[in-house]
């Protein structure tokens, strides 16, 4: 059943849903690589009034990629709540924008109507939202959720400390922690990306980031960014696993590629929460995306990158998780071209996220061979401390020695929040006040004031 | 006339963090000190100064002149070809044309049919032609009297523009080589804009992905030196005309070796 749209004389067919979904997305290099964009600017503008005239039950109708083969789709539609859905049943993709954007749509209307919407409907509406839509309509939404201390809420941003190394030495590790610490990373979690997946490997430096964890009482949780595979196996062995991360995407085939389904998340969840090690809550799975990992595995079906990157939280929702985050300038200029398209992303993602109920930050990142530099980050962090993200990457000087991209700074943080006066999350926020790390309104001491923290290093350091 | 304002008082460029000790750990950017919430001048520069280098590299290209020369000093005969990304924004944003050779020099790798050979060099630019300019030729000097001791025929080494590892493929089917080994320079990081990586497939063809070739990278002196680098590939290039493989069944045990 073809979408039609005319301009000046000139009928735009679009001959299903992916196809008009594609056309209409805002220009990104991995769309053109797949050969889904269009082909013209005035053909992505006709695609974007057939979509505003869609209506949203013919997401219900016509699945993107077939349920019988793909079970991230059978997610998608299995668990679609029409109850909550129903208040919006009638509308077209253009109505729930003019609706989203309304005084109506507040943070409770969003919460309500999360669990009836699909990914691929909040990738359509975002398609026909300009960035300034993008960050107002993500701002309302409120999604809040717990371990050893409350993310998400208002007025509030965290960070995800990240002191990587690249042999993944305990000394140059802990050396990387205990600079966060003392700018005041690390509230949505300290976790290491592994330079190997070794289950002994992992497993010692779980080890070190819970003895630090404990030995100053940081009321966070840490992770290592292994396989969930290694991570399930190191629960089995009594590691201490407080949140279980992985990398997952939006088609079953993606996430075959990744080495993981939906049956192995759910066991590495239920797994997780048996160990019961959150204190104010049990949300313990942490999920990294980005557009483009589906064309990437060349299972993307079709569906242009922003769409595929939509049902990744599909996916993600199923397992209530801590935190997602989306790696956004990560994957490259084949994916996204240049600091344009990688803020663009960075706020669909956001956005996407939020509306359908997850806790979502944005790595705001770049490699090398992108056409970005830090003013493009700047910017990108500035909005998203503006949309309310939840949280964003805390990397020693903004350089990752270890997977060699860029990244956002501890001094980057301390920036952002205090230009629009964000404070880390409330039990963080305490104990840096405890450590005579912050001060009382939230700002950093200087470094020469006294704090238990250099008083005594972790051992790793002594 | 109104007295001119007080001169602010300037307490110096701030100094690094009382922890500056545990740099000593990392090589990461730590105990940065800082003017309210920016980093010191001197790191702002500093981390200017690396991107730039990795930028530089990126768009650096092959010294085409100095590499046949020195090509033919080794002496291998060369030539130079190109992929079929047309300029290095078409290489950055169109992969797939960065592993296909264009038809000009299809064609002239093509024909007249060359004899069959044990190993084609492609020395490819890949992100960091800076590396390839640097490193290839030190890199090779060490190499290749290793293979002509082990009996290997190599074949012509090919300079390839704006190419990705797997342009190596379709060269070596052209060339009949029953291996090929890439160089090529690897993604700048802002420490290492010139690293150089090493790549090689058994029976190359279009089409094969990274699960059929091996790797050993970041080739250079302050990383992997030219020496045992050479001494790991010449190990590989062995094993795998012995066991007539490469990629995921082939597993670097020189370690083991050396042990």
């Amino acid at each position: 059943m073809p979408y039609r749209h005319t301009v000046r004389g000139h009928a735009y067919a679009f001959d299903d849903l992916k196809t008009l979904l594609a056309r209409a997305s805002p220009l990104r290099a991995g769309d053109a690589l797949a050969g889904v964009a269009a082909a013209t600017y005035e053909e992505r503008v006709a695609a974007q009034y057939a979509l505003a005239d869609a209506p949203l039950r013919d997401f219900l109708r016509h699945a993107l990629v077939p349920y019988e083969r793909d079970e991230v789709t059978r997610l998608i539609v299995d668990t679609h709540d029409a109850e909550a859905f129903g208040p919006v049943g009638h509308f077209t993709v253009g109505q729930l924008r003019d609706w989203l954007l309304s005084d109506a749509a507040d943070a409770g209307a969003l919460a309500a109507l999360a669990p009836g919407l699909t990914p691929e409907m909040v990738a359509a509406v975002s398609k026909l939202l300009r960035n300034q839509e993008l960050i107002g309509a993500a701002r309302k939404c409120e999604v809040v959720t717990r371990f050893r201390n409350t993310l998400g809420l208002r007025g509030r941003l965290a960070t995800r400390l990240q002191p990587n190394h690249p042999t993944d030495d305990p000394r140059g590790i802990a050396a990387s922690l205990v600079d966060g610490l003392r700018y005041g990373s690390g509230d949505a979690l300290i976790g290491i990306n592994p330079a190997t997946d070794s289950p002994r490997a992992v497993s010692n430096l779980l080890h070190l980031l819970d003895a630090v964890r404990a030995q100053y009482a940081i009321p966070t949780q840490t992770c290592v960014l292994c396989h969930v595979t290694t991570a399930l196996q190191l629960i089995g062995q009594g590691a201490p696993v407080d949140v279980t991360f992985q990398s997952i995407a939006g088609t079953q085939a993606a996430n075959a590629s990744f080495g993981v389904s939906l049956a192995l998340l759910q066991e590495a969840w239920d797994a997780t929460r048996s160990l019961h090690r959150g204190t104010v809550g049990q949300d313990v799975m942490y999920f990294e995306t980005g557009q483009g990992s589906a064309l990437s595995a060349n299972a993307h079906h079709g569906l242009d990158q922003q769409t595929c990157e939509a049902r990744a939280y599909a996916v993600a929702r199923r397992f209530r998780p801590l935190l997602v985050n989306s790696v956004v300038g990560f994957i490259g200029p084949e994916y996204l071209y240049d600091g344009k398209q990688i803020i663009r992303a960075g706020l669909e993602d956001h956005f996407c996220g939020k509306l359908l109920g997850l806790p979502m930050g944005v790595d705001v990142c770049y490699t090398n061979h992108a056409e970005a530099d830090q003013d493009d980050m700047d910017a990108l962090l500035t909005l998203l401390g503006v949309a309310g993200c939840t949280f964003v990457m805390g990397v020693p000087g903004a350089d990752d020695v270890m997977l060699g991209y860029q990244s956002t700074s501890f001094h980057d943080a301390l920036y952002v929040r205090r230009v629009l006066g964000l404070r880390p999350a409330p039990e963080f926020e305490a104990w840096l006040v405890q450590q005579g790390i912050f001060d009382a309104q939230g700002a950093l001491l200087p470094a020469a004031a006294a704090s238990p923290l250099l008083g005594k290093l972790p051992a790793a350091l002594r | 006339m109104p007295d001119l304002p007080d001169p602010l008082p300037y307490a110096g460029a701030p100094a690094p963090d009382p922890w500056a000790a545990l740099q000593a750990f990392t090589a990461a950017r730590i105990a940065l000190g800082r003017t309210g919430t920016s980093v010191p001048l001197r790191e702002a520069l500093a981390f200017r100064l690396a991107h730039a280098h990795a930028r530089d590299a990126v768009y650096s290209v092959l010294d085409t002149e100095r590499l046949l020369a020195g090509l033919a000093a080794l002496p291998l005969p060369a030539c130079a070809v190109h992929s079929r990304a047309a300029t290095r924004p078409d290489y950055l944003q169109r992969p797939d044309r960065g592993r296909r050779l264009d038809d000009d020099s299809r064609a002239r790798l093509a024909g007249p049919a060359p004899a069959a050979c044990d190993l084609a060099l492609v020395l490819a630019d890949g992100l960091s032609a800076a590396a390839v300019n640097e490193h290839a030729l030190p890199l090779l000097r060490r190499l290749l009297p290793l293979l002509h001791g082990a009996g290997f025929r190599p074949g012509p080494a090919v300079l390839a523009a704006q190419a990705r590892v797997a342009l190596g493929d379709e060269v070596g089917q052209l060339l009949r080589a029953r291996l090929v080994l890439v160089l090529i320079g690897e993604r700048p990081g802002l420490s290492a804009p010139r690293s150089l990586g090493a790549y090689f497939t058994h029976g190359p063809r279009p089409g094969l992905t990274d699960e059929a070739r091996n790797c050993v990278s970041n080739i250079r002196p302050e990383g992997l030196g030219y020496q045992p680098a050479a001494d790991k590939l010449f190990y590989l290039l062995c094993e795998a005309r012995r066991l007539g493989l490469s990629g995921v069944g082939l597993k670097d045990q020189s370690d083991l070796l050396a042990g």
